[in-house]
């Protein structure tokens, strides 16, 4: 059973003349236990799909699934990791974990066991008393993640987790991530500009196409797991990557006004 | 160097030319031989004080009364208000220019109503006092709250935190800084808008002592009065910055600043 399946998701902004539409019927799966990568040009709604999903915003018409069900009215429907930590600053590395679940419904006792049991696991007790601020950006981005992987919802959206950090912590990060995953195997939609990510990371990449955005191309990865970080210097990789650019490279002509 | 030697350090100035200026006005009465009716020296002003020390005691007394109660209740309808603002948008739109309009009534203009109003108790002067103060914690609270991170926002809305945990997980601590800001300006209003209130109508206070003082030629005790007042008011404001300090003690601690 797919643990999100969306069919012909549309959504449009403003009213009359003004009107755009975002998505044009956008039509994708995540399996159980699946990585999948969701790469496009920018402005080609991939925040507003994650709105959608994540219950912030109501499709026009269309179908979110989760689990087999039409999805329940209210957001919190899944496990959610943004570009910005969004750490609350007056609030412990802990104290922020232990939040989000509480809000997910875990009760007090509960929500600090997974809190310290999960600083543990990530070897990141060594911050679980350090506020926000004095961590770096690769640091607050562990924290994050960890945050969003205790969470109990089957699906974890990561909305380009590793966006706005330099490319050195980037790449460490990804590594981490991989290795994280390939242990955890959650389902995860993963929205990124980078193709290089989305092909070290996924099992499957989706190209959205410019507004209004539909999925255009679907690719199966077919690395086999675990995968090395040393994947980039596979010949298929190269491959692959090119193939990639060139389908993101037909999009971002056709929005070129003659 | 420890960091009560640089405490002292910074202390140093401010006290060098205090002094200096005292020792110059003490000179420049004797020298020119003014009389004390017009302007006395700050010895006579310390003399005439000590002698009247009971019954400044007394108005000081009554005064801190009044202070700590119109601070204390104007804060906390700018407190209630500014909350009630931030969460009822419509009620916001509403009120808003009523609560800025409510400012630019001339205290001394409005005194004399109250007194007309609720007779000479302490009542009138209170609510002078809760009018001044009341403006600029609701001001701030309402500023603070408003102001919350987007990006915050939307992370707690997307994990299912509701309008009440979005309120009190993160837009009240996140006002916390500028609300504190408001309260000390409030702070420094309250001693002066209660001298102000025991001036136009009262038979005790500072304010009273003062004007009885003024009106008996009694300049040096006008003079303390005075001195009294703006010890209060720093008292006051001191009181505030310690609470500040204990509250956010997770902001990050700026670089000494020398």
């Amino acid at each position: 059973m797919n643990v999100l399946e969306i069919r012909n998701l549309r959504k449009s902004f403003g009213s009359g003349g003004r009107r755009v539409e975002v998505l044009g019927g956008v039509c994708l799966t995540v399996g159980e236990g699946e990585f999948v990568s969701l790469v496009g040009p920018s402005g080609s709604g991939k925040t507003t799909l994650l709105s959608l999903i994540g219950g912030l915003e109501r499709p026009d018409s269309g179908e979110i699934m989760l689990a087999g069900k039409p999805a329940s009215e209210g957001a919190g429907r899944a496990a959610y990791m943004p570009q910005q930590a969004a750490l609350l600053p007056w609030r412990t590395v802990r104290g922020n974990i232990e939040l989000a679940l509480r809000i997910a419904g875990r009760d007090r006792a509960e929500a600090k066991r997974l809190a310290d049991e999960g600083l543990r696991r990530l070897g990141l007790e060594a911050y679980a008393r350090s506020y926000p601020h004095v961590l770096s950006g690769g640091m607050q981005q562990r924290v994050s993640f960890l945050r969003a992987l205790l969470s109990p919802q089957p699906l974890m959206l990561l909305d380009e987790p590793f966006g706005a950090l330099d490319a050195l912590t980037r790449q460490r990060m990804q590594r981490w991530l991989l290795s994280l995953w390939e242990e955890e195997r959650r389902s995860v939609l993963f929205v990124t500009h980078s193709i290089e990510e989305a092909l070290l990371l996924s099992d499957r990449v989706l190209v959205l196409s410019a507004s209004p955005a539909v999925v255009v191309r679907e690719l199966q990865v077919p690395f086999a797991r675990p995968r090395s970080a040393m994947l980039g210097s596979d010949p298929r990789f190269g491959e692959l990557k090119e193939s990639l650019y060139e389908s993101l490279g037909s999009l971002e002509e056709g929005d070129m006004p003659l | 160097m420890d960091s009560r030697t640089i405490r002292w350090r910074a202390l140093l100035p401010p006290v060098v030319v205090m002094a200096a200026f005292l020792l110059l006005w003490e000179a420049a009465v004797r020298l020119s031989g003014t009389e004390a009716w017009l302007l006395p020296a700050p010895s006579d002003i310390a003399r005439d004080a000590w002698s009247a020390r009971p019954r400044l005691a007394q108005h000081t007394g009554a005064t801190l009364s009044l202070t700590l109660l119109g601070f204390a209740g104007g804060a906390a309808a700018g407190l209630l208000l500014g909350a009630v603002l931030h969460l009822l948008p419509l009620v916001r739109s509403g009120f808003y220019p009523l609560l800025v309009l409510s400012q630019n009534i001339p205290v001394i203009a409005i005194g004399p109503l109250l007194v007309i109003w609720f007779g000479f108790g302490l009542l009138p002067k209170l609510l002078l006092v809760m009018l001044v103060c009341f403006f600029p914690v609701c001001v701030a609270m309402l500023g603070g709250l408003q102001g919350a991170d987007p990006g915050l926002e939307r992370y707690m809305r997307m994990i299912g935190a509701g309008r009440w945990r979005r309120f009190l997980g993160l837009e009240l601590p996140g006002a916390l800084p500028q609300l504190f800001s408001g309260l000390k300006i409030a702070a420094s209003y309250s001693v002066t808008s209660a001298v102000v209130a025991e001036w136009i109508g009262s038979d005790r206070g500072l304010g009273y002592f003062m004007l009885l003082s003024s009106k008996g030629f009694k300049t040096s005790l006008v003079f303390a009065g005075v001195a009294l007042v703006v010890m209060l008011s720093l008292m006051l404001f001191a009181a505030v910055a310690g609470a500040e300090k204990l509250t956010l003690r997770w902001r990050p601690r700026k670089e000494d600043g020398r």
